[in-house]
């Protein structure tokens, strides 16, 4: 392994609270360039939450957030995502009414033809990036396998391809960090061994990742290290193997009080 | 035979200024999801604004600027613009039912406001409004005509205008926020500035049809901006199709024509103690248009195809 830089993303005190509720308490972390890292923990133990505050959906009540050394705390999805960090979620969110393609083509930042008078003046130079788009939609598409389904509505495939588009929308924005919420949850064993091999593919291409998910054949086979949450709180930082073997943790998941 | 086509003449006028809000309003729900139930604060805007840009000063009244027509007519534009920008500003972080219910609250008062206030000519509304080359052409039927002709190149030329820009990364932007907003912020787009984008442009739209309707009929008043004005031209685009430019004309001519001829067929067969509800009979009819289209065919007759984006299409 290369000696470690600076990690690509660095929390340091994150607290949310809704109301009385702490849903994230004081989390510390460092995520290191090139790695798969495992989140696991019980239902309601702030998972989502976290990615929630670290993608700016959320504010956090206290704490920090650094993306490669800088502070972009409170920063908002969409400078986030200009700034590499890209994020799929729970429960898919494909745009329903349109193609497949279409949802591709979206993703990628600062399109001369975004603005209300791309189409009208200097519209030679949107033409041009249309093409060039489409080129690295359809590219991406055929990446993740969605090709064939390029004209279909994306809200009538089935739920394991809307995570592959998910996955296909965040791509064209050439994410250095990607968080992904539970993508195995719901997907049928083919399409989850097709979002695996494409993660390995991606994370040897240089991409990092930090994947939620309660498979843990999943997680301890492909993540490393495998951080642990229970009640917002961090219990365990370790390897895959030392997650297996840790009495924080089993008590976690069966449910018993963190000390 | 003069006597229909002057009629003819006179009704595709009205519903060629009527379909031009009404794809300022598929610009802003169709394309965007932007829910905005003041449809008439924004047509009326334009239709004032142009009559105290254009008219000759009047004792009491508001402005008399007497500007050129073609100015006149754009600053109503501009000033619907201006009245979308402050209201969608407020509204910014309103979704769905709630900007509805603010939107409807402008536009009530908006029709307030210009009853109530004097230098807006109060319930009388501002008259005497001289349209434009009426010495040359006279106001007869060839006047008409030629008007027609003015407000179906501008419909024909709003309509080229939407479509291009709806096959644009705009028009696909728009769609995205309208099919999930936050998704499409999670992909590094800003909701909130395309969101007032599309509602000032709309808006704009809104206020040039405004502008056409007070110079046709040189006249403009309270009566003209009631909150039915705005569930017929909701009407119009849910019949058509919202989210698709061709269905929102087509909507507008075939409500405006049903409209027009339930009022009639009402005056001319319904018992005379009926007739006296004739306005209040329309309104249930219109209220039963929209419910039933919604739950029979809310896609329209003419629903939005599925891809848009003119580079997206593969020719299958």
């Amino acid at each position: 392994m290369a000696p470690m830089a600076e990690p690509i993303l660095r929390i340091r005190g994150l607290t949310r609270d809704f109301g009385d509720f702490r849903a994230v308490d004081d989390v510390s972390l460092d995520i290191e360039v090139g790695t798969i890292t495992g989140l696991i923990g019980p239902n309601g133990a702030g998972k989502t939450t976290l990615f929630n505050v670290l993608t700016g959906m959320l504010p956090p009540t206290a704490g920090q957030v650094f993306l490669n050394g800088q502070d972009v705390t409170g920063k908002a999805p969409d400078a986030l995502f200009a700034m590499g960090l890209g994020r799929t979620f729970q429960i898919p969110r494909p745009f329903a009414r349109m193609s497949v393609l279409e949802n591709v083509m979206l993703a990628p930042l600062a399109q001369a033809g975004e603005r209300l008078w791309g189409p009208f003046v200097g519209a030679g130079k949107m033409r041009d990036q249309e093409a060039a788009i489409r080129k690295k939609a359809m590219e991406v598409l055929d990446f993740v396998t969605l090709a064939p389904l390029a004209d279909q509505a994306a809200g009538q495939i089935s739920g394991g391809q809307m995570k592959l588009l998910e996955l296909a929308r965040i791509l064209m924005g050439d994410p250095k960090l990607i968080l992904l919420d539970e993508p195995a949850a719901g997907v049928n064993p083919t399409l989850t061994n097709t979002l695996i091999e494409k993660i390995e593919e991606l994370n040897r291409g240089g991409k990092t990742f930090v994947i939620i998910e309660h498979d843990m054949d999943f997680v301890m086979q492909h993540c490393n290290p495998v951080i642990a949450l229970a009640e917002g709180r961090k219990v365990f930082e370790g390897t895959a193997e030392e997650a297996q073997n840790n009495t924080v943790l089993l008590d976690a998941y069966l449910g018993a009080q963190v000390a | 035979m003069i006597g229909i086509i002057s009629y003819l003449v006179f009704f595709a006028t009205v519903a060629s200024i009527l379909s031009i809000a009404v794809l300022g309003l598929n610009l802003q729900w169709g394309n965007t999801g932007l829910f905005n139930g003041g449809v008439v604060a924004f047509f009326g805007a334009g239709a004032y604004g142009t009559l105290i840009l254009g008219s000759a000063p009047q004792d009491g009244l508001l402005g008399g600027f007497g500007l050129p027509y073609l100015l006149a007519l754009f600053g109503g534009m501009v000033i619907a613009g201006i009245v979308a920008w402050i209201v969608g500003l407020l509204t910014l972080r309103l979704r769905h039912d709630y900007l509805a219910i603010a939107t409807f609250g402008v536009a009530v008062a908006f029709e307030n406001l210009v009853r109530n206030a004097a230098i807006f000519g109060g319930a009388q509304g501002i008259r005497g409004f001289e349209r434009p080359l009426r010495d040359v052409f006279g106001s007869g039927l060839a006047y008409n005509a030629l008007f027609f002709v003015f407000v179906l190149i501008l419909l024909i030329a709003t309509y080229l205008f939407l479509e291009r820009l709806i096959a644009s990364p705009f028009g696909r932007l728009l769609r995205a926020i309208r099919e999930d907003e936050t998704a499409a912020q999670s992909l590094g787009k800003s909701p909130s500035r395309v969101r007032l984008t599309a509602f000032i442009a709309g808006s704009v739209i809104m206020g040039l049809a405004g502008g056409l309707y007070a110079t046709f009929y040189a006249f403009i008043s309270p009566q003209d901006v009631l909150p039915i004005l705005t569930f017929q031209i909701w009407a119009m685009l849910i019949v058509g199709g919202a989210g698709n430019n061709k269905g929102a004309v087509m909507g507008t001519f075939l409500i405006w024509a049903a409209w027009t001829a339930s009022g009639w067929a009402l005056s001319r067969f319904a018992p005379l103690d009926v007739q006296l509800y004739t306005g209040s009979i329309q309104f249930v009819l219109i209220g039963f248009v929209i419910v039933g289209m919604l739950m029979w065919r809310p896609q329209g007759l003419f629903p939005e195809k599925l891809v848009v984006s003119q580079s997206a299409k593969t020719g299958r």
